[in-house]
Protein backbone atom coordinates (compact mmCIF):
# COMPACT_ATOMS: atom_id res chain seq x y z
CA UNK A 1 0.00 0.00 0.00
CA UNK A 2 1.31 3.03 -0.76
CA UNK A 3 1.03 6.67 0.78
CA UNK A 4 -0.16 8.39 -2.44
CA UNK A 5 -3.57 7.45 -2.16
CA UNK A 6 -6.20 10.10 -0.81
CA UNK A 7 -6.55 11.10 2.51
CA UNK A 8 -10.01 9.59 3.12
CA UNK A 9 -8.11 5.99 1.53
CA UNK A 10 -8.23 4.63 5.33
CA UNK A 11 -6.97 1.45 3.88
CA UNK A 12 -3.65 3.10 5.42
CA UNK A 13 -4.50 5.63 8.57
CA UNK A 14 -0.91 6.75 7.18
CA UNK A 15 -2.68 8.34 4.37
CA UNK A 16 -4.51 11.06 5.74
CA UNK A 17 -1.52 11.91 8.22
CA UNK A 18 0.64 11.96 5.02
CA UNK A 19 -1.73 14.02 3.39
CA UNK A 20 -1.65 16.66 6.57
CA UNK A 21 2.32 16.56 6.96
CA UNK A 22 3.07 17.84 3.08
CA UNK A 23 -0.07 20.63 3.91
CA UNK A 24 1.73 21.56 7.02
CA UNK A 25 5.03 21.54 5.05
CA UNK A 26 3.34 23.58 2.27
CA UNK A 27 2.67 26.24 4.97
CA UNK A 28 5.93 26.55 5.79
CA UNK A 29 6.35 25.24 9.08
CA UNK A 30 9.46 23.85 9.94
CA UNK A 31 10.38 20.08 10.93
CA UNK A 32 10.09 20.53 14.19
CA UNK A 33 6.74 21.68 14.43
CA UNK A 34 5.49 18.76 11.80
CA UNK A 35 7.37 16.30 14.20
CA UNK A 36 5.10 17.61 17.20
CA UNK A 37 1.58 17.49 15.36
CA UNK A 38 1.97 14.53 14.61
CA UNK A 39 3.58 12.92 17.32
CA UNK A 40 0.15 14.44 18.88
CA UNK A 41 -2.11 13.03 16.20
CA UNK A 42 -0.58 9.34 17.05
CA UNK A 43 -1.22 9.78 20.37
CA UNK A 44 -4.71 10.67 20.62
CA UNK A 45 -5.32 7.88 17.95
CA UNK A 46 -3.90 5.50 20.88
CA UNK A 47 -5.70 7.29 23.41
CA UNK A 48 -8.95 6.80 21.44
CA UNK A 49 -8.14 3.32 20.51
CA UNK A 50 -6.92 2.60 24.75
CA UNK A 51 -10.30 4.40 25.82
CA UNK A 52 -12.56 2.09 23.63
CA UNK A 53 -10.76 -1.14 24.25
CA UNK A 54 -11.37 -0.19 28.00
CA UNK A 55 -14.92 0.03 27.92
CA UNK A 56 -15.47 -2.54 25.52
CA UNK A 57 -13.55 -4.99 27.21
CA UNK A 58 -15.09 -4.99 30.02
CA UNK A 59 -18.37 -6.72 27.98
CA UNK A 60 -16.30 -8.83 25.96
CA UNK A 61 -14.83 -9.88 29.07
CA UNK A 62 -17.87 -10.33 30.99
CA UNK A 63 -19.86 -11.84 28.29
CA UNK A 64 -17.12 -14.18 27.51
CA UNK A 65 -16.66 -15.19 31.09
CA UNK A 66 -20.48 -15.50 31.29
CA UNK A 67 -20.58 -18.25 28.39
CA UNK A 68 -17.27 -20.40 29.46
CA UNK A 69 -19.42 -20.46 32.95
CA UNK A 70 -22.52 -21.61 31.38
CA UNK A 71 -24.29 -18.23 32.55
CA UNK A 72 -25.49 -15.37 30.35
CA UNK A 73 -23.56 -12.60 31.44
CA UNK A 74 -24.51 -8.94 31.76
CA UNK A 75 -27.78 -8.80 29.08
CA UNK A 76 -30.30 -6.00 30.50
CA UNK A 77 -28.65 -2.94 29.81
CA UNK A 78 -28.89 -1.65 26.11
CA UNK A 79 -28.90 -4.78 23.32
CA UNK A 80 -26.92 -7.85 24.19
CA UNK A 81 -26.28 -5.56 27.61
CA UNK A 82 -23.56 -3.84 24.95
CA UNK A 83 -24.33 -0.69 27.23
CA UNK A 84 -23.40 -2.47 30.67
CA UNK A 85 -19.93 -0.56 30.86
CA UNK A 86 -21.43 2.77 30.51
CA UNK A 87 -24.06 1.81 33.41
CA UNK A 88 -20.82 0.63 35.36
CA UNK A 89 -18.70 3.53 34.76
CA UNK A 90 -21.80 5.79 35.91
CA UNK A 91 -22.39 3.97 39.11
CA UNK A 92 -18.45 4.45 40.04
CA UNK A 93 -18.53 7.98 39.36
CA UNK A 94 -21.57 8.41 41.56
CA UNK A 95 -19.67 6.97 44.44
CA UNK A 96 -18.39 8.29 47.20
CA UNK A 97 -14.76 8.30 47.33
CA UNK A 98 -14.06 7.21 50.36
CA UNK A 99 -10.54 7.27 51.77
CA UNK A 100 -9.09 5.26 55.09
CA UNK A 101 -8.53 7.82 58.45
CA UNK A 102 -4.35 6.72 58.11
CA UNK A 103 -3.86 7.14 54.67
CA UNK A 104 -0.76 8.31 52.86
CA UNK A 105 -3.13 11.02 51.02
CA UNK A 106 -1.29 11.76 47.72
CA UNK A 107 -0.08 8.16 47.07
CA UNK A 108 -3.45 6.72 47.56
CA UNK A 109 -4.67 9.46 45.21
CA UNK A 110 -1.59 9.62 42.96
CA UNK A 111 -1.53 5.35 42.60
CA UNK A 112 -4.23 4.79 40.28
CA UNK A 113 -3.70 7.81 38.01
CA UNK A 114 -0.12 6.86 37.72
CA UNK A 115 -0.62 3.23 37.09
CA UNK A 116 -2.07 4.35 33.48
CA UNK A 117 1.23 5.69 32.37
CA UNK A 118 3.45 2.62 31.58
CA UNK A 119 0.17 0.86 29.90
CA UNK A 120 -0.68 3.71 27.65
CA UNK A 121 3.30 4.19 27.13
CA UNK A 122 3.49 0.11 26.03
CA UNK A 123 1.49 1.16 22.59
CA UNK A 124 3.65 3.57 21.82
CA UNK A 125 6.08 1.19 20.16
CA UNK A 126 3.44 -0.62 18.45
CA UNK A 127 3.51 -1.22 14.71
CA UNK A 128 0.12 -1.07 14.01
CA UNK A 129 0.88 -0.91 10.20
CA UNK A 130 3.47 -0.63 7.64
CA UNK A 131 4.16 2.89 8.42
CA UNK A 132 2.08 3.32 11.56
CA UNK A 133 4.37 3.32 14.20
CA UNK A 134 4.31 6.21 16.62
CA UNK A 135 7.70 5.72 18.05
CA UNK A 136 9.76 3.11 16.32
CA UNK A 137 12.40 2.83 18.74
CA UNK A 138 15.83 0.89 18.56
CA UNK A 139 15.41 -0.79 21.62
CA UNK A 140 11.60 -1.48 21.43
CA UNK A 141 11.27 -4.83 23.77
CA UNK A 142 13.98 -3.59 26.54
CA UNK A 143 11.50 -0.60 26.84
CA UNK A 144 8.39 -2.76 27.24
CA UNK A 145 10.33 -4.79 29.74
CA UNK A 146 11.30 -1.48 31.55
CA UNK A 147 7.64 -0.41 31.59
CA UNK A 148 6.25 -3.50 33.39
CA UNK A 149 8.87 -3.27 35.61
CA UNK A 150 7.64 -0.15 36.41
CA UNK A 151 4.48 -1.01 37.43
CA UNK A 152 5.57 -2.96 40.66
CA UNK A 153 6.42 0.12 42.49
CA UNK A 154 3.22 1.78 41.50
CA UNK A 155 0.91 -1.09 42.41
CA UNK A 156 3.17 -1.42 46.09
CA UNK A 157 2.20 2.53 45.98
CA UNK A 158 -1.34 1.78 46.42
CA UNK A 159 -0.79 -1.21 48.71
CA UNK A 160 1.55 0.74 51.13
CA UNK A 161 -0.88 3.60 51.14
CA UNK A 162 -4.11 2.33 51.83
CA UNK A 163 -2.81 1.34 55.44
CA UNK A 164 -4.86 -2.01 55.44
CA UNK A 165 -2.94 -5.73 56.06
CA UNK A 166 -4.55 -7.20 53.35
CA UNK A 167 -3.44 -4.55 51.17
CA UNK A 168 0.21 -4.48 51.86
CA UNK A 169 0.07 -8.37 52.24
CA UNK A 170 -1.70 -7.84 48.16
CA UNK A 171 1.19 -5.56 47.65
CA UNK A 172 4.00 -8.04 48.41
CA UNK A 173 2.97 -11.13 46.81
CA UNK A 174 2.85 -8.63 44.16
CA UNK A 175 6.04 -7.32 44.34
CA UNK A 176 7.49 -11.21 44.78
CA UNK A 177 5.48 -12.33 41.60
CA UNK A 178 6.28 -9.51 39.18
CA UNK A 179 10.12 -10.24 40.28
CA UNK A 180 10.05 -13.75 40.11
CA UNK A 181 8.08 -14.07 36.63
CA UNK A 182 9.97 -11.27 35.10
CA UNK A 183 13.30 -13.19 34.68
CA UNK A 184 11.10 -16.29 32.65
CA UNK A 185 9.70 -13.63 30.57
CA UNK A 186 13.03 -11.73 29.61
CA UNK A 187 14.68 -14.71 29.06
CA UNK A 188 11.66 -15.58 26.16
CA UNK A 189 11.87 -12.60 24.45
CA UNK A 190 16.14 -12.98 24.56
CA UNK A 191 14.92 -16.06 22.41
CA UNK A 192 12.72 -13.63 19.73
CA UNK A 193 15.30 -10.92 20.00
CA UNK A 194 18.21 -13.25 19.18
CA UNK A 195 16.24 -14.87 16.54
CA UNK A 196 14.97 -11.52 15.11
CA UNK A 197 18.40 -9.73 15.67
CA UNK A 198 16.94 -6.55 16.24
CA UNK A 199 15.29 -5.33 19.44
CA UNK A 200 12.92 -3.02 17.93
CA UNK A 201 9.30 -4.16 17.26
CA UNK A 202 9.52 -2.72 13.73
CA UNK A 203 12.23 -4.68 12.72
CA UNK A 204 10.64 -8.06 14.31
CA UNK A 205 7.55 -7.59 12.63
CA UNK A 206 9.62 -7.01 9.14
CA UNK A 207 12.06 -10.03 10.18
CA UNK A 208 8.81 -12.29 9.57
CA UNK A 209 7.94 -10.26 6.91
CA UNK A 210 11.27 -10.88 4.88
CA UNK A 211 11.47 -14.96 5.91
CA UNK A 212 8.16 -15.47 5.03
CA UNK A 213 6.82 -16.86 8.32
CA UNK A 214 5.35 -15.70 11.75
CA UNK A 215 8.28 -16.18 14.90
CA UNK A 216 6.03 -18.61 16.58
CA UNK A 217 6.98 -21.19 14.33
CA UNK A 218 10.69 -20.80 15.13
CA UNK A 219 9.84 -19.92 19.07
CA UNK A 220 7.35 -22.04 20.04
CA UNK A 221 8.55 -22.69 23.87
CA UNK A 222 9.59 -18.69 24.28
CA UNK A 223 5.31 -17.68 23.05
CA UNK A 224 4.43 -20.44 25.62
CA UNK A 225 6.93 -19.02 28.58
CA UNK A 226 5.98 -15.63 27.70
CA UNK A 227 2.27 -16.70 27.23
CA UNK A 228 2.22 -17.87 31.29
CA UNK A 229 4.64 -15.37 32.15
CA UNK A 230 2.96 -12.50 31.09
CA UNK A 231 -0.67 -14.27 32.42
CA UNK A 232 1.12 -13.87 35.74
CA UNK A 233 2.58 -10.00 35.72
CA UNK A 234 -1.40 -9.12 34.30
CA UNK A 235 -2.59 -10.45 37.47
CA UNK A 236 -4.97 -12.51 35.82
CA UNK A 237 -6.75 -15.28 37.30
CA UNK A 238 -4.51 -18.36 37.43
CA UNK A 239 -1.85 -16.23 38.75
CA UNK A 240 -4.27 -13.43 40.44
CA UNK A 241 -2.86 -14.13 44.03
CA UNK A 242 -2.19 -10.56 44.52
CA UNK A 243 -6.19 -9.90 44.67
CA UNK A 244 -6.86 -13.36 45.46
CA UNK A 245 -10.51 -12.74 47.09
CA UNK A 246 -10.58 -15.95 49.33
CA UNK A 247 -7.54 -15.17 50.81
CA UNK A 248 -6.77 -11.45 50.72
CA UNK A 249 -10.01 -9.79 50.05
CA UNK A 250 -9.10 -7.62 47.25
CA UNK A 251 -5.35 -7.54 47.29
CA UNK A 252 -3.48 -3.93 46.78
CA UNK A 253 -7.13 -2.34 46.10
CA UNK A 254 -9.58 -3.22 48.61
CA UNK A 255 -9.60 0.20 50.07
CA UNK A 256 -10.14 1.94 47.10
CA UNK A 257 -13.81 2.92 46.05
CA UNK A 258 -16.17 4.73 43.26
CA UNK A 259 -13.70 5.57 40.43
CA UNK A 260 -10.25 5.23 41.90
CA UNK A 261 -11.02 1.43 41.95
CA UNK A 262 -12.85 1.88 38.32
CA UNK A 263 -8.90 3.00 37.31
CA UNK A 264 -7.48 0.03 38.45
CA UNK A 265 -10.03 -2.34 36.64
CA UNK A 266 -9.12 -0.45 33.63
CA UNK A 267 -5.82 -0.47 33.40
CA UNK A 268 -5.67 -4.10 34.26
CA UNK A 269 -7.85 -4.59 30.80
CA UNK A 270 -5.64 -2.00 29.19
CA UNK A 271 -2.43 -3.45 30.37
CA UNK A 272 -3.90 -7.26 29.06
CA UNK A 273 -4.77 -5.43 25.44
CA UNK A 274 -1.18 -3.98 25.65
CA UNK A 275 -0.07 -7.48 25.96
CA UNK A 276 -1.68 -9.40 23.50
CA UNK A 277 -0.68 -6.84 21.07
CA UNK A 278 2.82 -7.44 22.11
CA UNK A 279 2.02 -11.11 21.89
CA UNK A 280 0.61 -10.36 17.99
CA UNK A 281 3.39 -8.52 16.69
CA UNK A 282 6.38 -10.51 18.33
CA UNK A 283 4.77 -13.69 17.55
CA UNK A 284 2.03 -13.81 15.29
CA UNK A 285 3.85 -10.93 12.86
CA UNK A 286 2.29 -7.91 13.35
CA UNK A 287 0.00 -6.36 10.82
CA UNK A 288 1.72 -8.81 8.17
CA UNK A 289 -0.56 -12.04 7.38
CA UNK A 290 0.87 -13.82 4.67
CA UNK A 291 -0.07 -11.34 2.22
CA UNK A 292 -3.32 -11.12 3.49
CA UNK A 293 -2.99 -7.24 3.95
CA UNK A 294 -3.29 -6.68 0.34
CA UNK A 295 -6.62 -6.81 0.55
CA UNK A 296 -7.66 -6.17 3.89
CA UNK A 297 -5.89 -3.32 5.95
CA UNK A 298 -3.10 -4.39 8.50
CA UNK A 299 -3.78 -2.40 11.00
CA UNK A 300 -7.42 -4.55 10.89
CA UNK A 301 -5.70 -7.62 11.31
CA UNK A 302 -3.57 -6.85 13.75
CA UNK A 303 -6.47 -5.65 16.39
CA UNK A 304 -7.87 -8.54 14.99
CA UNK A 305 -5.08 -10.48 16.42
CA UNK A 306 -5.03 -8.83 19.65
CA UNK A 307 -8.31 -9.98 20.22
CA UNK A 308 -8.11 -13.54 19.75
CA UNK A 309 -5.06 -13.76 21.80
CA UNK A 310 -7.37 -11.68 24.51
CA UNK A 311 -9.43 -14.48 23.36
CA UNK A 312 -6.78 -16.51 25.17
CA UNK A 313 -5.95 -14.54 28.69
CA UNK A 314 -10.41 -14.86 28.95
CA UNK A 315 -10.19 -18.67 28.56
CA UNK A 316 -8.07 -18.95 31.40
CA UNK A 317 -9.98 -16.90 33.80
CA UNK A 318 -13.02 -18.62 32.83
CA UNK A 319 -11.99 -21.72 33.36
CA UNK A 320 -8.42 -22.34 35.23
CA UNK A 321 -8.10 -22.20 39.45
CA UNK A 322 -6.39 -19.82 41.11
CA UNK A 323 -2.54 -21.00 41.87
CA UNK A 324 -1.49 -20.99 45.51
CA UNK A 325 1.15 -18.38 45.90
CA UNK A 326 4.36 -20.99 46.59
CA UNK A 327 2.96 -23.10 43.56
CA UNK A 328 2.94 -19.61 41.61
CA UNK A 329 7.06 -18.66 42.66
CA UNK A 330 8.00 -22.23 42.02
CA UNK A 331 6.54 -22.91 38.69
CA UNK A 332 8.08 -19.75 37.69
CA UNK A 333 11.48 -20.30 39.00
CA UNK A 334 10.91 -24.51 38.58
CA UNK A 335 10.02 -24.29 35.12
CA UNK A 336 10.13 -21.33 33.32
CA UNK A 337 13.23 -20.25 34.38
CA UNK A 338 15.54 -23.64 33.14
CA UNK A 339 13.01 -23.57 29.75
CA UNK A 340 13.53 -20.15 29.33
CA UNK A 341 17.41 -20.70 29.46
CA UNK A 342 17.68 -23.53 27.38
CA UNK A 343 15.48 -21.85 24.45
CA UNK A 344 18.04 -19.18 24.76
CA UNK A 345 20.96 -21.28 24.34
CA UNK A 346 19.18 -23.19 21.60
CA UNK A 347 18.68 -19.78 19.84
CA UNK A 348 22.27 -18.40 20.42
CA UNK A 349 23.49 -22.32 19.07
CA UNK A 350 20.93 -21.43 15.93
CA UNK A 351 22.00 -18.47 14.81
CA UNK A 352 25.68 -19.04 15.73
CA UNK A 353 25.27 -22.16 13.18
CA UNK A 354 23.40 -19.94 10.57
CA UNK A 355 25.88 -16.87 10.41
CA UNK A 356 28.73 -18.78 10.53
CA UNK A 357 28.17 -21.68 7.69
CA UNK A 358 26.17 -18.87 6.19
CA UNK A 359 23.85 -21.39 5.10
CA UNK A 360 20.46 -19.96 3.05
CA UNK A 361 17.67 -19.07 4.95
CA UNK A 362 15.48 -21.30 3.29
CA UNK A 363 17.09 -24.72 4.10
CA UNK A 364 17.79 -23.73 7.50
CA UNK A 365 14.64 -22.28 8.72
CA UNK A 366 12.65 -24.71 8.34
CA UNK A 367 15.01 -27.30 10.25
CA UNK A 368 15.62 -25.18 13.03
CA UNK A 369 11.37 -24.47 13.47
CA UNK A 370 11.17 -28.65 13.08
CA UNK A 371 14.13 -28.91 15.66
CA UNK A 372 12.53 -26.13 18.29
CA UNK A 373 8.93 -27.61 18.15
CA UNK A 374 10.54 -31.45 18.86
CA UNK A 375 12.81 -29.52 21.78
CA UNK A 376 10.27 -27.76 22.76
CA UNK A 377 7.76 -31.14 23.01
CA UNK A 378 10.20 -33.24 24.73
CA UNK A 379 11.45 -30.60 27.63
CA UNK A 380 7.64 -29.92 28.35
CA UNK A 381 6.92 -33.57 28.76
CA UNK A 382 10.12 -34.16 30.20
CA UNK A 383 9.98 -31.47 32.91
CA UNK A 384 6.69 -32.70 33.79
CA UNK A 385 7.59 -36.34 33.97
CA UNK A 386 11.22 -35.12 36.35
CA UNK A 387 9.35 -32.80 38.03
CA UNK A 388 5.72 -34.21 39.27
CA UNK A 389 5.48 -36.73 41.64
CA UNK A 390 3.34 -39.61 39.52
CA UNK A 391 -0.13 -39.15 38.96
CA UNK A 392 -2.88 -41.45 39.90
CA UNK A 393 -5.71 -41.20 37.62
CA UNK A 394 -8.19 -43.67 39.35
CA UNK A 395 -7.20 -44.31 42.96
CA UNK A 396 -8.36 -47.66 44.72
CA UNK A 397 -7.42 -45.96 48.65
CA UNK A 398 -8.15 -42.56 50.06
CA UNK A 399 -4.85 -41.45 50.74
CA UNK A 400 -4.03 -39.08 53.96
CA UNK A 401 -2.10 -35.91 53.49
CA UNK A 402 1.14 -36.54 55.02
CA UNK A 403 1.62 -39.59 52.39
CA UNK A 404 1.79 -36.98 49.68
CA UNK A 405 4.47 -35.49 51.64
CA UNK A 406 2.37 -32.34 51.79
CA UNK A 407 4.06 -29.87 54.59
CA UNK A 408 1.36 -30.11 57.50
CA UNK A 409 1.35 -26.84 59.61
CA UNK A 410 2.66 -26.88 63.15
CA UNK A 411 -0.87 -27.77 65.73
CA UNK A 412 -1.08 -25.02 67.48
CA UNK A 413 -0.66 -25.26 71.55
CA UNK A 414 -3.48 -22.57 72.42
CA UNK B 1 21.39 21.57 21.80
CA UNK B 2 20.86 24.46 19.05
CA UNK B 3 17.31 22.47 18.78
CA UNK B 4 14.75 24.06 20.64
CA UNK B 5 12.97 20.91 21.72
CA UNK B 6 16.06 19.16 22.96
CA UNK B 7 16.70 22.74 24.93
CA UNK B 8 12.74 22.79 26.77
CA UNK B 9 13.08 18.76 27.27
CA UNK B 10 16.98 19.29 28.71
CA UNK B 11 15.49 22.16 31.17
CA UNK B 12 12.14 20.55 32.26
CA UNK B 13 14.09 17.11 32.59
CA UNK B 14 17.07 18.79 34.72
CA UNK B 15 14.23 20.83 36.94
CA UNK B 16 12.31 17.34 37.47
CA UNK B 17 15.37 15.96 38.61
CA UNK B 18 16.85 18.32 40.62
CA UNK B 19 13.52 18.63 42.19
CA UNK B 20 12.93 15.38 42.93
CA UNK B 21 16.73 14.97 43.94
CA UNK B 22 15.79 17.82 46.69
CA UNK B 23 12.70 16.33 47.71
CA UNK B 24 14.52 12.98 48.50
CA UNK B 25 16.50 14.73 50.95
CA UNK B 26 13.83 17.18 52.44
CA UNK B 27 10.65 14.81 53.13
CA UNK B 28 10.21 13.12 56.47
CA UNK B 29 8.77 9.98 55.47
CA UNK B 30 11.00 7.52 54.23
CA UNK B 31 8.60 5.68 51.73
CA UNK B 32 7.89 9.22 50.03
CA UNK B 33 11.29 9.69 49.55
CA UNK B 34 11.73 6.35 47.85
CA UNK B 35 9.00 7.23 45.27
CA UNK B 36 11.38 10.93 45.02
CA UNK B 37 14.12 9.08 44.25
CA UNK B 38 12.64 6.73 41.33
CA UNK B 39 11.32 10.10 39.96
CA UNK B 40 14.78 11.51 39.98
CA UNK B 41 16.01 7.97 38.10
CA UNK B 42 13.31 8.82 35.84
CA UNK B 43 14.34 12.21 35.17
CA UNK B 44 18.04 11.25 34.82
CA UNK B 45 17.04 8.51 32.20
CA UNK B 46 14.97 11.49 29.94
CA UNK B 47 18.07 13.13 29.57
CA UNK B 48 19.73 10.11 28.19
CA UNK B 49 17.64 10.29 26.11
CA UNK B 50 17.84 13.69 24.58
CA UNK B 51 21.62 12.58 24.50
CA UNK B 52 20.49 10.02 21.85
CA UNK B 53 21.64 7.04 24.31
CA UNK B 54 18.39 5.49 24.03
CA UNK B 55 19.91 2.32 25.45
CA UNK B 56 21.51 3.47 28.63
CA UNK B 57 18.10 5.09 29.48
CA UNK B 58 16.04 2.20 28.88
CA UNK B 59 18.21 0.21 31.21
CA UNK B 60 18.16 2.95 33.66
CA UNK B 61 14.40 2.70 33.72
CA UNK B 62 14.67 -0.99 34.05
CA UNK B 63 17.17 -0.96 36.49
CA UNK B 64 17.11 1.91 38.29
CA UNK B 65 13.65 2.66 38.67
CA UNK B 66 12.10 -0.95 38.13
CA UNK B 67 14.81 -3.12 40.40
CA UNK B 68 16.69 -0.71 42.75
CA UNK B 69 14.34 0.21 44.15
CA UNK B 70 12.27 -2.04 44.72
CA UNK B 71 15.45 -3.52 46.66
CA UNK B 72 15.16 -0.31 48.71
CA UNK B 73 11.27 -0.75 49.41
CA UNK B 74 12.06 -4.24 50.40
CA UNK B 75 15.38 -2.73 52.86
CA UNK B 76 13.12 0.12 54.34
CA UNK B 77 10.24 -2.01 55.01
CA UNK B 78 12.33 -4.21 57.00
CA UNK B 79 13.78 -1.13 58.64
CA UNK B 80 12.28 -0.87 62.42
CA UNK B 81 10.76 2.33 62.55
CA UNK B 82 10.94 3.60 58.95
CA UNK B 83 8.31 6.17 59.47
CA UNK B 84 10.13 7.86 61.73
CA UNK B 85 12.13 11.52 61.20
CA UNK B 86 15.80 11.86 61.79
CA UNK B 87 16.36 14.89 64.26
CA UNK B 88 17.61 12.96 66.78
CA UNK B 89 20.56 11.73 64.55
CA UNK B 90 23.66 13.22 65.59
CA UNK B 91 25.64 13.05 62.68
CA UNK B 92 23.83 15.92 61.02
CA UNK B 93 27.24 18.15 61.08
CA UNK B 94 29.58 15.71 59.44
CA UNK B 95 27.04 14.88 56.55
CA UNK B 96 26.65 18.35 55.84
CA UNK B 97 30.27 18.92 55.64
CA UNK B 98 30.33 15.75 53.54
CA UNK B 99 28.25 16.82 51.18
CA UNK B 100 29.76 20.40 51.15
CA UNK B 101 32.99 18.75 50.46
CA UNK B 102 31.31 16.60 47.45
CA UNK B 103 29.76 19.36 45.84
CA UNK B 104 32.51 21.31 45.97
CA UNK B 105 34.84 18.99 44.08
CA UNK B 106 32.07 18.25 41.80
CA UNK B 107 31.59 21.94 41.01
CA UNK B 108 35.65 22.64 40.84
CA UNK B 109 35.76 19.40 37.91
CA UNK B 110 32.44 20.53 36.16
CA UNK B 111 34.48 24.38 35.96
CA UNK B 112 37.52 23.55 35.24
CA UNK B 113 37.76 20.95 32.52
CA UNK B 114 37.53 21.95 28.99
CA UNK B 115 34.72 20.13 27.93
CA UNK B 116 34.77 19.37 24.31
CA UNK B 117 31.37 19.81 22.12
CA UNK B 118 31.04 16.80 19.98
CA UNK B 119 30.22 17.86 16.86
CA UNK B 120 27.67 14.36 15.90
CA UNK B 121 24.27 13.94 14.90
CA UNK B 122 22.42 11.23 16.76
CA UNK B 123 23.51 7.61 16.92
CA UNK B 124 21.50 5.10 14.77
CA UNK B 125 21.62 1.66 16.85
CA UNK B 126 23.12 1.93 20.66
CA UNK B 127 22.82 -1.30 21.80
CA UNK B 128 24.19 -2.72 19.06
CA UNK B 129 27.42 -1.26 19.11
CA UNK B 130 27.11 -1.22 23.16
CA UNK B 131 26.80 -5.67 22.85
CA UNK B 132 29.32 -5.97 20.44
CA UNK B 133 31.87 -3.47 22.49
CA UNK B 134 30.93 -5.65 25.52
CA UNK B 135 31.77 -9.16 24.14
CA UNK B 136 34.94 -8.08 22.00
CA UNK B 137 37.67 -5.02 23.01
CA UNK B 138 35.50 -5.31 26.67
CA UNK B 139 35.03 -9.29 27.25
CA UNK B 140 37.10 -10.05 30.19
CA UNK B 141 35.59 -7.44 32.42
CA UNK B 142 32.09 -8.35 31.43
CA UNK B 143 32.92 -11.97 32.36
CA UNK B 144 34.57 -10.88 35.76
CA UNK B 145 31.49 -8.76 36.29
CA UNK B 146 29.23 -11.79 35.28
CA UNK B 147 31.45 -14.21 37.89
CA UNK B 148 31.36 -10.91 40.67
CA UNK B 149 27.64 -11.60 40.34
CA UNK B 150 27.24 -15.41 40.91
CA UNK B 151 29.08 -15.16 43.25
CA UNK B 152 27.40 -12.62 45.03
CA UNK B 153 24.39 -14.92 44.54
CA UNK B 154 25.76 -17.79 45.94
CA UNK B 155 26.39 -15.70 49.15
CA UNK B 156 22.81 -14.85 49.42
CA UNK B 157 21.92 -18.34 49.09
CA UNK B 158 24.57 -19.58 51.85
CA UNK B 159 23.21 -16.67 54.10
CA UNK B 160 19.78 -17.67 53.65
CA UNK B 161 20.27 -21.29 54.29
CA UNK B 162 19.77 -22.36 58.31
CA UNK B 163 22.70 -25.10 58.35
Amino acid sequence: MSLLANWYDFRDLGNPVARLIEALQDAGLSGGWIYAISGLLGAIGILSFVGVAAVINIWIERRLIGRIQVRRGPNRVGPFGLLQPVADAIKLIQKEALQPDNADGIMFTLAPIVIFIPAILAFSVLPWGEHMVLADLNVGVLFLLALSSTTTIIIFMAGYASNNKYAILGSMRVIAMLISYELPVVLALLGVVLFAGTMSLTGIVSFQETYWSWLIFFQPLAFLIFLLGSTAELNRTPADIAEAESEIVAGFHIEYSGMKFGLFYAVELVNTVAVSAIIASLFFGGWWTYGLEEFIPGWILFIGKIYSIYFIFIWFRGTLPRFRVDQLMAFAWKVLLPLALINAMMVALEIFIWTEYEISAGIVLPIFAVVNFALAGVLIVGFGRVMSRTMERFPKLPRLVKDIDVPLPEPSTA
Amino acid sequence: MDDLGVVIAFWALAAMTIGAAAMLILVRNLMHAILFLILSFVGVAGLYITLSADFVAVAQVLIYAGAISVLMIFAVMLTPLSERDNSGNFLQLPALVLSGLVIAGVTFVALETEWREAGRGSFDTTAAEIGEALLSPFVLPFEIASVLLVAAMIGAIVIVRDD
